[in-house]
């Protein structure tokens, strides 16, 4: 009960995040991406303000062996650099491009953007649900023929 | 509007404190589409509660926020029904491959000097940056 009510406040938190700092706007986000239109450097103030608690987070984190709430905490970050996770952060970059919306953001539209963002919520679903195949297909061994 | 930075900067820090919450109070890291993808795949439902009830806050503060902007809110999203499935099959898959979005390999990641955070934030903002003016400026369709 605990877990799913910090939950819920955790997701509030990115909830009223995502839309006060406007980056349910597509307009804003393209804006920021496009170095050669009127460069709006909104979405620089919105992923470096996000940094700030999260980096004291990390350090707290540091001096406490388990979360609040029980359970584990996320294992040490892997640093390993791989084809998949360049190719991935490639398709992702060119539809965020296109639509202007990830996807904390294209679920905090969903009570106020329209059409156009239940479109895309649910093309990228779709997305997420063929994932699986493409990604053992991505992270099969090479087959050996000698 | 003059100061959109200030409200991005507030905005900003609230995303973190939410991230924070979820580390610190579940143990979580959190990452929009790692949260929605494993619900959607299957490989998150022994946690598919803290999920929902995660997600049902994302979904709920803008609906309570909304009625305090007596302007609307604008979102400007295409009406080009093939650019949003196109961008929205690309965001799916693409943070499943690449095991993280903007939340979690940007802010979570970045935030904890994560080499694999930074190297998909740089991949996905030079694709983004490259796919924006490729298809605003070079093809118009945008």
């Amino acid at each position: 009960m605990m877990r799913n009510l910090f939950a819920l406040i955790a997701g509030g938190f990115f909830g009223a995040g995502l839309f006060i700092s406007g980056m349910t706007d597509t307009a804003k986000v393209q804006g920021w991406l496009d170095v050669f239109g009127a460069w709006d450097p909104t979405l620089a103030f919105v992923m470096g303000g996000a940094m700030i608690p999260m980096f004291f987070a990390w350090r707290l984190r540091e001096r406490r062996a388990t979360p609040v709430l029980g359970g584990t905490f996320p294992p040490a970050s892997p640093q390993k650099i791989d084809g998949r996770l360049v190719i991935g952060s490639v398709m992702f970059g060119a539809g965020w491009g296109l639509a202007g919306l990830c996807p904390g953001p294209a679920v905090a539209s969903l009570s106020y953007g329209g059409i156009g963002h239940w479109v895309f919520f649910v093309a990228m679903i779709a997305g997420m649900a063929v994932a699986p195949p493409v990604i053992a297909r991505l992270t099969r061994p090479a087959v050996r023929t000698a | 509007m003059q100061l959109d930075w200030v409200w991005g900067l507030i905005g900003g820090l609230l995303i973190g404190t939410g991230g924070a919450v979820f580390l610190l109070a579940n143990g979580r890291i959190m990452g929009a589409s790692g949260i929605i993808g494993g619900l959607v795949d299957g490989s998150g439902w022994t946690v598919w509660q803290e999920r929902v009830a995660f997600l049902a806050g994302v979904v709920l503060l803008p609906v309570l926020l909304y009625p305090l902007y007596a302007n609307g809110v604008e979102t400007n999203v295409t009406d080009n029904w093939g650019v949003l499935i196109a961008a929205g099959i690309l965001v799916g898959l693409g943070t499943r491959i690449a095991n993280g979005c903007t939340s979690g390999h940007g802010v979570c990641g970045i935030s904890r000097l994560s080499l694999r955070g930074i190297v998909a934030t740089v991949a996905y903002i030079v694709a983004g940056g490259v796919g924006v003016v490729l298809f605003r400026h070079g093809l118009g369709m945008i």
